[in-house]
């Protein structure tokens, strides 16, 4: 067993590191601030090819790893967790799921713009009335002639709004429950899909939240990603790999936190020492390390799995709860260790700590992950 | 359009701390890196390139890990690399690096530009350059901040005392370029996959039939003859009175007193 | 050729380790050893506490009769008939050099109608002046005043040549070192002469400041060396002094002249003088925004003095490069500086910890700016620079 990173992963995550540190990073908090998406910032992130890592060439790719491109979240989350879930919402819940579900001309036509970066992507499967219990979709989409008629909304889709393609999911048959529900492709523009308000959110402010409306909106038949009633596992699926995703943008979130919390305690001196050289703290940070490095570990081989073509559900959901909930932990920690200043929004703990809360509802609830796990464990 | 740019792989300078007990380099977790004026060369010929087509070669003198190096430059877009490497070269000063430099480049064949960062962070320098061009008479252009070529006419505004001087010459030439001349890109990914497999030709002394007089520590005048940190100034006065007011009042005070005015 | 860890008298207390700037060396077993990565640097000479460390000599077979070789030369910078600072700065300690090694001291004077400016060298201690005088030298240039510099080495044979290590001074200096194949020590910022070889002894900082190096050059004559400015004090001029001057006709031929030169573009004001001013006021990232450079410039205006930034606020953007003040930007030595929202990296340091008196603002009292500077104020550098600025209008109105 080898832990050691392949010679393309470190080049990987030096591209993205030193894209973090020199571009991301410091304007994270006026877009924190400001609650602004950047899509400059997001358009020269692409352009480095950070949206093509784990795509084959012929689709625009670079043909690496997921582990790379996993790497690469975690390195932009460092600096922007806004921009993290940006990434992996277009990677993951959409470049993804056409390139294992789509046809070869959905691929060129859809996949290949997303993964050269010169297209952003969404998921739409959360409704108002339909969050863990994905099988309450309103959305409803009727078959006439050579396209689908589609209606309905979907609610806090990441991307929104800003995205020119979108992975959507609707009731093609209701009869039939969770196996009547099917994906399509929709291209921002086309009529009847509009979006509604933006969400004003707790943390992630620099990525865009929206709702999305369908008002009759024609959708094409060749335009349905994979087969009728294949909807619901294209959709857990791609949540599948979604999840790694949001435990990389988790572990990136709380390494800022912990390294921020080691360099503040070793410069803070209090009693004429640096409060580092107090148990009380070097404790917390002993402990945040460590979770901080089981997270990683989990994330990391969630990723090796998907990437030797072994299941992973599993391991993804673990990996997503293990890494958010301790990235909560971790932020909580780092605001305690800065003391009034972590409170303070002088401080980026703060952001941190507000970041970190997302990771552990969105892509399935970590309640939905325990689900998941205990369903795994106990078949 | 053939260009060379001459890159050199350092110690990051800017996160070198000082072991303030021992007085001694803290070398641990400081990273190796492409010389920051040599990276901006090679954007400047980056962009040249993509103005008046050609190629971009770069080359690099150091110890086999300084591939790195040359291989971060071939993602940012370089067409070549070659590495000159060998234990004979080892202990070079800025001749015997210039003597090595200027005959590896000849070897390469015809070029129209040689571009060199003003200065290596390590060394500070800033004598390669024109030592290349010198053995290769070549006229030099150092500390430009902007290159406009025209044919076989190149033109140049190098930094100066109050301002630029603007210079023209005839190609071929060395320019050493500043920092305001251009922003390095950032390496695509599908440049670094590429880098990556690549494998980057390595010239020995012998492969380009170095006189063995001229390299190494045998063709450099200068010898190091002490390393040492250097004193620091003594901690002056800190003044931090109740208010800004005050603080400034004390500092004029001991300032006149002190008779620095 | 190599720097070499004598096995036997290490004890393997690891010290050299860290102190590698290139990490090449390793512990092996209980002791140490240096790998390929090696540039023979010599950094972990000096730390070794039991001297296991050394460097391998070799044989350097020169041809060449240095006692041929004698006398101490600088070059002269001038612009339009004017000696830059760092030339009589140079003659000065050139003198010192001279004056040891009981030889002489030589200005080499190359410009177009600049005979009148040798008075000036004798007066700042020099015997004797190599004067090249043609239109071709009106304003500096690479190959003309190459050819002109080592034709007058090849006649007079210097033993020792120091250089102004201005942007023209390391242009100069490495063609001139390359073409006579010597060894040229970059920006120096101490000289001597080693009691031992009576050799000059150049000391310059490398790392970035971090460290710094005494360099030899025993074999190969002349000696030469780039100077950084601003490092020693001017002579006081002694008008009394005369001395020879030695016209030497120009070798430059139409075809040396490969670079023209089109026009000069002046966009410094005397603001960003750095090099010459004996104020400065300088503002770094503490200022919070670019917006705040307005507050050091009043004070630099207040004091009549120059502006300068830190590479932070150059990098930001702040301030364009022409301000820098640091290892890759200017050197600079005035008689105050005065450090605003700078926190003092090494790089920022090397570049002003020659002047005289150094006054920081910050407003984290353990920035390592406090301790280089004179005096410091920790306090908010927006609300101290006004009432300092108001202090000095005072003072100087008061001077007048």
């Amino acid at each position: 067993m080898s832990f050691e990173l392949t010679e393309d992963q470190k080049m990987m995550q030096k591209i993205a590191r030193d894209f973090a540190e020199k571009e991301v990073a410091h304007g994270a908090e006026e877009r924190d601030e400001h609650e602004s998406f950047s899509r400059p910032l997001y358009d020269a992130m692409a352009g480095l090819g950070l949206t093509g890592i784990c795509f084959p060439e012929q689709y625009g790719g670079a043909d690496g790893d997921v582990l790379s491109y996993i790497l690469a979240i975690e390195e932009i989350s460092k600096a922007d967790a806004g921009l993290g879930i940006a990434l992996s919402a277009t990677v993951s819940l959409c470049a993804w799921p056409i390139f294992a579900y789509g046809t070869e001309a959905q691929k060129q036509k859809y996949l290949k713009p997303l993964a050269e970066g010169e297209k952003m992507g969404a998921f739409g499967l959360t409704e108002p009335n339909a969050g863990t219990d994905a099988s309450g979709q309103q959305t409803v989409a009727v078959l006439n002639g050579d396209h689908y008629v589609l209606n309905g909304s979907k609610i806090f889709i990441t991307n929104a709004g800003e995205a020119e393609t979108y992975i959507v999911f609707a009731m093609t048959d209701k009869s039939k429950g969770v196996r009547g529900i099917s994906a399509f492709i929709l291209e921002k523009g086309m009529p009847g899909f509009t979006f509604g308000k933006k969400e004003h959110k707790m943390g992630i402010r620099s990525s865009q939240t929206m709702e999305l409306i369908f008002q009759d909106v024609k959708v094409p038949v060749d335009q349905m990603l994979g087969k009728e009633g294949e909807g619901f596992k294209i959709a857990m699926t791609t949540l599948d790999g979604g999840r790694i995703g949001v435990a990389a943008q988790s572990l990136g979130i709380a390494t800022a936190a912990l390294d921020f919390a080691i360099k503040y305690s070793k410069e803070r001196v209090q009693f004429g020492k640096p409060i580092s050289a107090n148990q009380a703290i070097s404790f917390m940070l002993a402990d945040m390390a460590t979770k901080v490095e089981a997270s990683r570990l989990l994330t990391y081989q969630a990723a090796a799995l998907k990437d030797a073509h072994k299941p992973y559900s599993k391991e993804a959901a673990m990996a997503k709860l293990f890494a958010s909930d301790s990235a909560m932990e971790v932020t909580t920690d780092a605001v305690q260790v800065l003391g009034g200043y972590g409170y303070s929004r002088e401080y980026p703990c703060e952001r941190y700590m507000r970041d970190a809360k997302i990771c552990q509802i969105y892509e399935g609830t970590n309640q939905a992950q325990r689900m998941v796990i205990g369903g795994a464990v106990l078949r | 359009m053939e260009i060379v740019v001459c890159v050199k792989q350092v110690p990051d300078t800017t996160e070198v701390k000082i072991d303030p007990v021992k007085n001694t380099l803290i070398r641990e977790g400081v990273p190796s890196i492409v010389n920051p004026f040599d990276k901006i060369a090679v954007e400047v010929a980056l962009q040249l390139r993509e103005k008046h087509g050609g190629k971009v070669k770069v080359i690099t003198m150091g110890p086999p890990q300084a591939a790195d190096a040359l291989k971060e430059c071939l993602a940012m877009g370089a067409d070549e690399a070659i590495l000159i490497s060998d234990r004979a070269f080892g202990g070079a000063d800025t001749l015997a690096t210039a003597y090595a430099l200027s005959t590896s480049i000849e070897k390469m064949g015809p070029v129209d530009l040689i571009l060199c960062g003003k200065q290596a962070i390590d060394g500070d320098t800033a004598q390669v350059g024109p030592g290349i061009a010198e053995n290769l008479g070549m006229p030099q252009i150092t500390y430009a901040a902007k290159i406009e070529i025209n044919g076989d006419t190149i033109k140049v505004d190098r930094e100066h005392d109050d301002g630029y001087e603007i210079m023209e010459t005839k190609l071929p030439v060395m320019v050493t370029v500043v920092k305001s001349i251009a922003e390095p890109r950032f390496p695509t990914v599908k440049g670094t996959m590429k880098a990556n497999r690549t494998q980057i030709p390595v010239w020995t002394a012998a492969d380009i039939a170095a006189d063995e007089k001229r390299i190494g520590m045998p063709g450099s005048p200068t010898q190091v003859r002490r390393i040492f940190t250097p004193t620091q100034r003594s901690q002056g006065q800190l003044i931090q009175e109740e208010t800004a007011q005050q603080s400034v009042a004390k500092l004029m005070q001991l300032l006149g007193d002190a008779k620095v005015i | 050729m190599a720097v070499i860890v004598n096995q036997e008298k290490c004890i393997g207390c690891g010290a050299c380790v860290p102190s590698c700037p290139f990490g090449a060396i390793e512990m092996r077993g209980d002791k140490a050893y240096i790998t390929e990565a090696c540039t023979m640097c010599g950094a972990c000479i000096s730390v070794c506490p039991v001297e296991a460390i050394f460097r391998e000599e070799i044989e350097r077979n020169v041809a060449m009769d240095k006692t041929e070789y004698k006398g101490v030369w600088v070059f002269i910078e001038q612009s339009h008939g004017e000696i830059k600072g760092v030339a009589h700065e140079l003659l000065g300690e050139g003198r010192k050099l001279a004056d040891e090694l009981g030889e002489e001291l030589a200005g080499v004077l190359i410009g177009n109608g600049v005979e009148a400016q040798a008075k000036d060298v004798f007066a700042s201690g020099a015997d004797k002046v190599y004067l090249v005088e043609g239109p071709e030298y009106d304003h500096y240039n690479t190959e003309a005043y190459t050819v002109a510099f080592v034709d007058l080495i090849q006649k007079y044979k210097p033993s020792a040549i120091l250089v102004g290590a201005t942007n023209d001074g390391r242009d100069l200096g490495p063609r001139v070192a390359a073409r006579v194949r010597t060894g040229l020590c970059a920006d120096c910022t101490n000289l001597s002469i080693d009691a031992e070889t009576k050799l000059v002894l150049w000391t310059r900082p490398a790392f970035g400041g971090n460290i710094m190096a005494d360099i030899l050059c025993p074999e190969h004559r002349p000696q030469m060396g780039t100077v950084r400015p601003k490092v020693f004090k001017k002579p006081t001029p002694d008008f009394s002094r005369t001395g020879e001057i030695v016209k030497v006709a120009s070798k430059v031929k139409e075809s040396d002249l490969k670079v023209k030169l089109l026009e000069i573009l002046a966009v410094c004001t005397s603001n960003c003088k750095l090099e010459e001013a004996d104020i400065i006021v300088s503002g770094g990232r503490g200022l919070g925004k670019p917006e705040n450079f307005a507050a050091v410039e009043a004070l630099a205006e207040a004091m009549g003095g120059a502006v300068g930034a830190s590479r932070a606020a150059v990098d930001a953007g702040w301030k364009p490069a022409l301000h820098q003040v640091g290892q890759t930007g200017k050197t600079v030595g005035p008689k105050i500086y005065i450090a605003c929202g700078i926190s003092g990296a090494i790089q920022h340091l090397a570049g002003m910890s020659s002047s005289d008196t150094i006054i920081a603002i910050n407003k984290d009292a353990d920035a390592p700016i406090f301790k280089v500077a004179d005096y410091g104020i920790v306090g908010d550098v927006m609300e101290v620079l006004p009432l300092l600025t108001a202090e000095f209008a005072k003072y100087r109105a008061a001077c007048k």
